[in-house]
């Protein structure tokens, strides 16, 4: 103290005195589930691959992704992105387009031959996947990456199962598709196809299979009873699309008209145009609201050509190409009920779309198995009532998606490891959801989100090239940084920088930050001003 | 070098051989002057670095004074009557904060009303803000002072301020020998401040200070007080080591051998006191005279030393305090009331607003000293008709007018009423 | 530090949405961040200050102050009026400040800054750069004809008023920049009129412009970029420059503790501060409002405004409204695109 008494002090000698007695409140970090993450089947961590993609590191990020899906670069494009409906980007301006920065990973994958990595150890168990669907092939890549030596058998000529024989190629380009099934081979995963297995039991003790993993999907297209002319051409929307993948592409004519509204329905519509129709009706017993398929392909569509005859059934299709229709209304339930009013139109096909059976043929005889309107009940651990027989995909209860399918992969073959290793697999505890209240958006740029280039309509109509095109690597850039981050430190220093007493510490470059309790005084604008809200003020015990 | 030359012009010159690096400038008369000499010599590089700084007003003065002191450089400004007023709350600040800035008092008046003539009214105004003050009584004082100033400014971290009576020195011409840049040099060594506000040792100067330690920074600066009272006799010896004169350090003593009365003043007044003194001796009525040339610290033992074995003091005051009497007669009185045989103090309260003091008036006001003392003040050459009369009528008149006004009719038609 | 400089007043970082306002951003440059987001912050004013749960004010002058000491390379001297920011920063026997700083009244620390700038002019120190701080009512007040000084002769002085509206060292009485109708200690929120008059205001940003000054800005502490920039870039010009800060007081405005950056944001995306930054006397530059808020977005929130909403429709509020109407036609504060 070098100085006058009292009048002058020493620089910093403030610290004496700690202002945290004041508190009455304490801030602390928390970490809170992403809304996009909570929405994925598949359940991704889209928040961490989007982490690394947006400071450019797309190897990274893609290797964060498929920890939990394989197949990036078909999911980026045939997902329905629940994801992006629960963004919390929409209260801000439009969703984070995280299905494009899905699919830009993918095919970057494929662009740069970025290959899975063999697992470390063998465990010596076998496996045998019975279908190389999405959820097959998942439970196959999951299996192995434990270690596990799988087997896939597929009774198909060609593995991808509904990705290859239920979507157009339009929305999956077939190079896309093989060249992610082939990485999983790479890994050292078997697949056996036109492999029709009969019996699973069969099958597993011929194979001396340790567990079985039935992934069979729903293949049979459903049929309804229209009375119809002997020579009207009535055929099924899973057999047209499983068709367009033969040498031989199937004969509808020049006035298709399809029966259904899923998105099966508007897939064959718009395979119908491509295949040269004039016409494409598609005649669906609700309206708009009521239609199971996804608006926005709905919207393709109709750019497309594709016509909608909305509440309407088809009663009769006679010989000379007149197909009667019966207009509907719907009840106050929502449901459809005749009116007596007909309409007349001409068609040289019909196709319908009115959703697939499961062929469980191959399950007859397993005890303990319960099957139950057609699809085959499983436990919380994915297993059926067989032991070491476990299900998913198409073939039991649940939404009929590819992302589903490779969700259910994943979880079964995490249930799989440790029936094996005779435990019990435990998911980690979820934490709270962040909530679009949780955040300060007022610190994000507005940035609309960036749609898709779409390709130009007539080319469109009369290709089967893929309709929506990838983002370029700015655009994906752009698009990854829109992510919010929602509930997870992303270290944007404002807690440090808000804090009027200093008393937020940074501990440095991925490594947060912690607060000084010592000098804290509760004030929570910490907490007001993190942008993605993981930060929450505690009461103290006074 | 002898030079006949305006005190201000000369006091200027002195105040420029001290190499000030910051002056501070606001007008006000009578110091005016002053600041204008240093002005005109900083620009023609008369005085080399140095920033002259025409504030906005004498608060700014002082409180640029206080920065540039607390950057450690040698700080001055000037300043007189309303503007010492004006700047107060600073003056209090710099002296709190131990910064030794020199300043130069035109000692003047106080309105309302307003008066821009001599008397001691703002100097006594603020005797209690920390400063040391000392007076000169000619303009080879006001000089000489102002560079012993600096010294012992600097030597205690205490500021001073220079009083120079307004007009009566300020604007008199007089011969004065200004001494040479060396010998200044050779006196007053470059400032060593005790601190200072610089980046390259941070600390934090002018906290706020608490019931728990503000009695002993207080304290402390009265102790520097006692310091400064100790040096200054030291610093004149010094002064005349090296320039042949001197200031009389606390005070300076004429004719007390034998001195019936004594006299006590200070300022250009003991000029005419010293004529006053010669002429009454020569008529038989022994006086005496010590000038106070440091009225803070006020210099007790010294006071006390001088007037031992005196019977009766006389203070000629230039400023009174309303309802009490004169502050030199007061502060007087509390430093002799332990000799023993008190002298008895009379207060001559003596031109106020610039009045002549004449050597007839002081003479008779000695000779009533010695053949009727009297109690209270004694207010020079008032003339009582004029108060009696505005007494009388603003008394009697509720709406009596203002009084500076009435008075000054009187003045002008003394029959008037 | 010329690189941050270069940056427009809005940072156009197309490709950086994520924490292009947040105080650091791991994707952009150390230089492109935020002086807070470092880790080698001076911190100017550290921890054990006395500064109330949520002071703006301690916030605000860490930000300019750390800004300024980063332009000049820590040869900063900090010249403070007394306020509140005085008295809770430097109780003996502790001070919070780690820059040379120094105090000497309420209303001279335009004139002190001036003569501590002339004192390290004369000793060839010119590296050593001086900033002045206070509060509004040591600058709109009683320090306004120093500060004027200091303008009208261009010392080359940093000016920073950190306006919270009100005396709150005191305990919360009117200054010259309390807002109509705000109750205040001395404006009860009692009688016909209650709460502050609705006077004519009293801009000292516009009044340092009549001075034709290098450099006039104002800021927030809602937008830390923009305060930092504003502050570099005025330590890159000599002369007299004013910054002009708001920052909200949770005691004086009865606000909550954690609002104080929200209610900052608020001023300023309704218009009732209007943040601007001119250059020898001319407007060059407004900040845009980002989401336009009516004003009683900002009034609600404090109960110093409480007594407008005791019943609905307070003519008073139109009033208000009115006067961020006209903030934001005289400092065009909407961004073209944004104009319907």
């Amino acid at each position: 103290m070098d100085h006058p008494f009292a009048i002058t002090l020493d620089v910093g000698s403030s610290l004496n005195n700690q202002t945290g007695s004041w508190r009455v409140s304490r801030p602390v970090y928390l970490d809170r589930l992403p809304p996009c993450n909570n929405a994925c089947p598949a359940g991704e961590n889209i928040q961490e691959w989007l982490f690394h993609a947006e400071s450019g590191d797309y190897e990274t990020a893609w290797r964060a992704l498929t920890k939990n899906n394989p197949l990036p670069a078909c999911m980026g494009r045939v997902c329905y992105h629940p994801c992006e409906d629960a963004c919390n980007r929409i209260t801000v301006d439009s969703a984070v387009g995280i299905n494009s920065v899905e699919r830009f990973l993918g095919d970057e994958a494929i662009k740069k031959g970025w290959k899975f990595d063999k697992p470390a150890t063998e465990t010596g168990k076998k496996v045998l996947v019975i279908g190389a669907g999405p959820s097959g092939l998942s439970a196959a890549y999951h299996l192995r990456r434990l270690g596990h030596s799988v087997t896939i058998r597929d009774a198909g000529p060609k593995a991808g199962g509904m990705m290859r024989f239920g979507i157009p190629s339009y929305r999956l380009p077939r190079d896309v598709l093989d060249a992610e099934i082939q990485r999983i081979v790479d890994m050292g995963v078997e697949i056996k196809l036109d492999s029709h297995v009969a019996n699973v039991l069969q099958a597993k003790t011929e194979g001396k299979f340790d567990a079985v993993f039935l992934a069979v999907g729903a293949h049979i297209g459903k049929h309804t009873n229209i009375p119809a002319g002997a020579a009207a051409k009535i055929v099924d929307a899973v057999s047209v699309l499983r068709s367009m993948e033969g040498g031989e592409k199937p004969l509808l004519g020049r006035r298709v008209v399809i029966y259904g509204g899923g998105n099966t329905a508007l897939d064959v519509a718009r395979t119908a145009k491509r295949l040269g129709a004039t016409e494409s009706i598609i005649v669906y017993r609700r309206n708009r609201e009521k239609m199971p398929a996804h608006d926005f392909e709905l919207e393709e569509a109709l750019e497309e050509g594709v016509v909608m005859k909305w509440l309407s059934t088809i009663k009769r299709f006679d010989d000379d190409g007149k197909l009667t229709v019966e207009k509907m209304k719907l009840d106050e339930t929502g449901w459809p009920q005749p009116t007596g009013e007909y309409e007349t139109l001409e068609a040289d096909s019909v196709v319908l779309a009115l959703g697939q059976d499961v062929d469980l043929s191959l399950l007859d005889g397993v005890p303990g198995l319960v099957i139950n309107k057609g699809v085959v009940e499983v436990n919380k651990q994915m297993m059926t009532g067989a032991a070491g027989i476990f299900a998913g995909g198409d073939m039991v209860p649940s939404e009929r998606t590819v992302t589903v399918g490779i969700g259910h992969g994943k979880k079964a073959a995490r249930n799989i490891d440790a029936w094996l290793k005779g435990e019990t697999y435990d998911a980690a505890p979820k934490h709270d959801l962040a909530v679009a209240d949780n955040l300060n958006t007022w610190y994000y740029t507005d940035a609309p989100h960036t749609v898709r280039p779409t390709l130009d309509m007539v080319r469109r109509q009369s290709t089967f090239e893929e309709v929506v095109k990838g983002l370029d690597e700015t655009n994906a850039l752009y698009e990854a940084r829109r992510c919010l981050s929602c509930g997870n430190c992303f270290e944007c220093d404002n807690c440090y920088g808000v804090c009027p007493d200093n008393a937020v510490i940074k501990l440095g470059p991925g490594k947060r930050f912690k607060f000084n309790y010592d000098y804290c005084k509760g004030c929570g604008i910490c907490a007001s001003e993190c942008p993605c809200g993981a930060i929450k003020m505690v009461a103290e015990d006074i | 070098m002898l030079k006949q030359i305006e005190g201000s012009v000369s006091t200027a010159e002195a105040i420029g051989l001290c190499r000030p690096e910051v002056i501070c400038a606001y007008p006000i008369t009578p110091q005016t002057h002053i600041v204008e000499g240093l002005g005109r010599m900083v620009k023609q590089g008369a005085i080399k670095n140095c920033e002259f700084i025409n504030v906005e007003s004498e608060f700014g003065a002082m409180s640029a004074c206080i920065g540039s002191s607390v950057a450690g450089a040698r700080t001055y400004t000037a300043t007189a009557s309303q503007g010492l007023l004006f700047m107060c709350e600073a003056v209090y600040n710099a002296s709190g904060m131990g910064l030794p800035i020199v300043m130069t008092l035109g000692v003047r008046a106080i309105g309302a009303p307003i008066n821009i003539w001599n008397d001691h009214s703002d100097a006594m105004a603020l005797r209690d803000a920390g400063w040391l003050q000392l007076f000169a009584e000619n303009n080879q004082e006001a000089g000489d002072l102002h560079i012993q100033a600096f010294k012992l400014a600097e030597a205690v971290s205490i500021p001073v301020m220079v009083c120079v009576d307004g007009f009566i020195l300020t604007h008199a011409v007089e011969r004065v020998d200004i001494p040479t840049q060396e010998d200044v040099d050779a006196y007053l060594p470059p400032f060593d401040p005790v601190q200072v506000v610089d980046p390259k040792a941070p600390m934090s100067i002018g906290s706020m200070v608490g019931p728990e330690a503000f009695t002993e920074v207080r304290w402390l600066q009265n102790y520097k007080y006692g310091q400064a009272e100790k040096m200054i006799p030291a610093l004149n010896t010094e002064f005349k080591a090296r320039f042949g004169r001197d200031t009389g350090g606390l005070l300076r003593t004429y004719k007390m051998d034998d001195a019936e009365i004594v006299a006590v003043a200070m300022g250009s007044v003991n000029g005419t006191i010293k004529d006053t003194i010669d002429q009454l001796r020569e008529e038989g009525l022994k006086v005496g005279l010590v000038t106070l040339v440091s009225y803070r610290p006020f210099p007790a033992e010294a006071l006390k030393a001088a007037l031992k074995g005196h019977k009766t003091v006389v203070c000629v005051e230039r400023a009174f305090n309303f309802g009490m009497g004169g502050p030199l007669s007061s502060d007087l009185e509390h430093a002799l009331k332990t000799l023993p045989n008190t002298p008895r103090v009379l207060t001559c309260i003596a031109g106020l607003g610039g009045r002549p003091i004449t050597r007839a008036s002081l003479r008779e006001m000695f000779k009533k000293a010695k053949k009727e003392p009297w109690n209270g003040m004694l207010f020079l050459d008032l003339n009582q008709k004029i108060v009696d009369d505005e007494v009388k009528h603003m008394t009697s008149v509720r709406k009596s007018g203002p009084l500076a006004e009435n008075v000054v009719a009187r003045v002008k038609t003394p029959a008037a009423e | 530090m010329n690189n941050i400089l270069d940056l427009e007043p809005t940072q156009k970082l197309k490709f950086y949405q994520k924490g292009t306002f947040t105080v650091g951003n791991r994707l952009v440059s150390e230089e492109e961040r935020a002086v807070q987001s470092s880790m080698g912050r001076s911190n100017s004013i550290n921890c054990g200050h006395r500064g109330c749960r949520g002071c703006g004010e301690a916030l605000g002058a860490r930000f300019a102050v750390d800004a300024a000491m980063r332009a000049c390379d820590n040869n900063l001297v900090v010249v403070n009026a007394t306020g509140c920011l005085e008295v809770f920063s430097t109780p003996y026997p502790e001070s919070a400040w780690q820059v040379a700083w120094v105090h000497s009244l309420f209303g001279n620390a335009a004139a002190v800054a001036t003569g501590v700038a002339a004192a390290y002019r004369v000793k060839g120190r010119k590296e050593v750069r001086v900033m002045a701080q206070g509060g509004d009512g040591g600058t709109t007040d009683i320090g306004l004809g120093c500060l004027s000084g200091m303008f009208e002769r261009n010392d080359d002085v940093m000016y920073i008023c950190y306006d919270n509206e009100a005396y709150m060292n005191t305990g919360v009485q009117r200054s010259s920049a309390t807002p109509p109708a705000a109750r205040t200690a001395t404006t009860d929120a009692v009688g016909p009129e209650p709460g502050n008059v609705f006077g004519t205001g009293k801009s000292v940003a516009r009044i340092a412009m009549a001075h034709r000054i290098p450099y006039v800005a104002t800021a927030t502490v809602a937008d830390l970029h923009d305060l930092e920039r504003k502050v570099i870039k005025s330590m890159s010009i000599h002369g007299a420059r004013y910054i002009h800060i708001n920052v909200p007081c949770p005691l004086g405005w009865g606000a909550q503790s954690h609002d104080t950056i929200r209610l900052a944001r608020l001023a300023v995306e309704t218009g009732i501060f209007p943040v601007y930054e001119g250059e020898y006397g001319k407007v060059t530059e407004s900040r845009k409002i980002r989401d336009r808020q009516p004003v009683e977005a900002f009034l609600k929130p404090q109960r110093r405004f409480a007594h407008l909403f005791k019943k609905p429709n307070d003519p008073r509020i139109a009033q208000i409204q009115a006067i961020a109407d006209a903030n934001i036609a005289e400092f065009d504060l909407i961004a073209k695109e944004d104009q319907e």
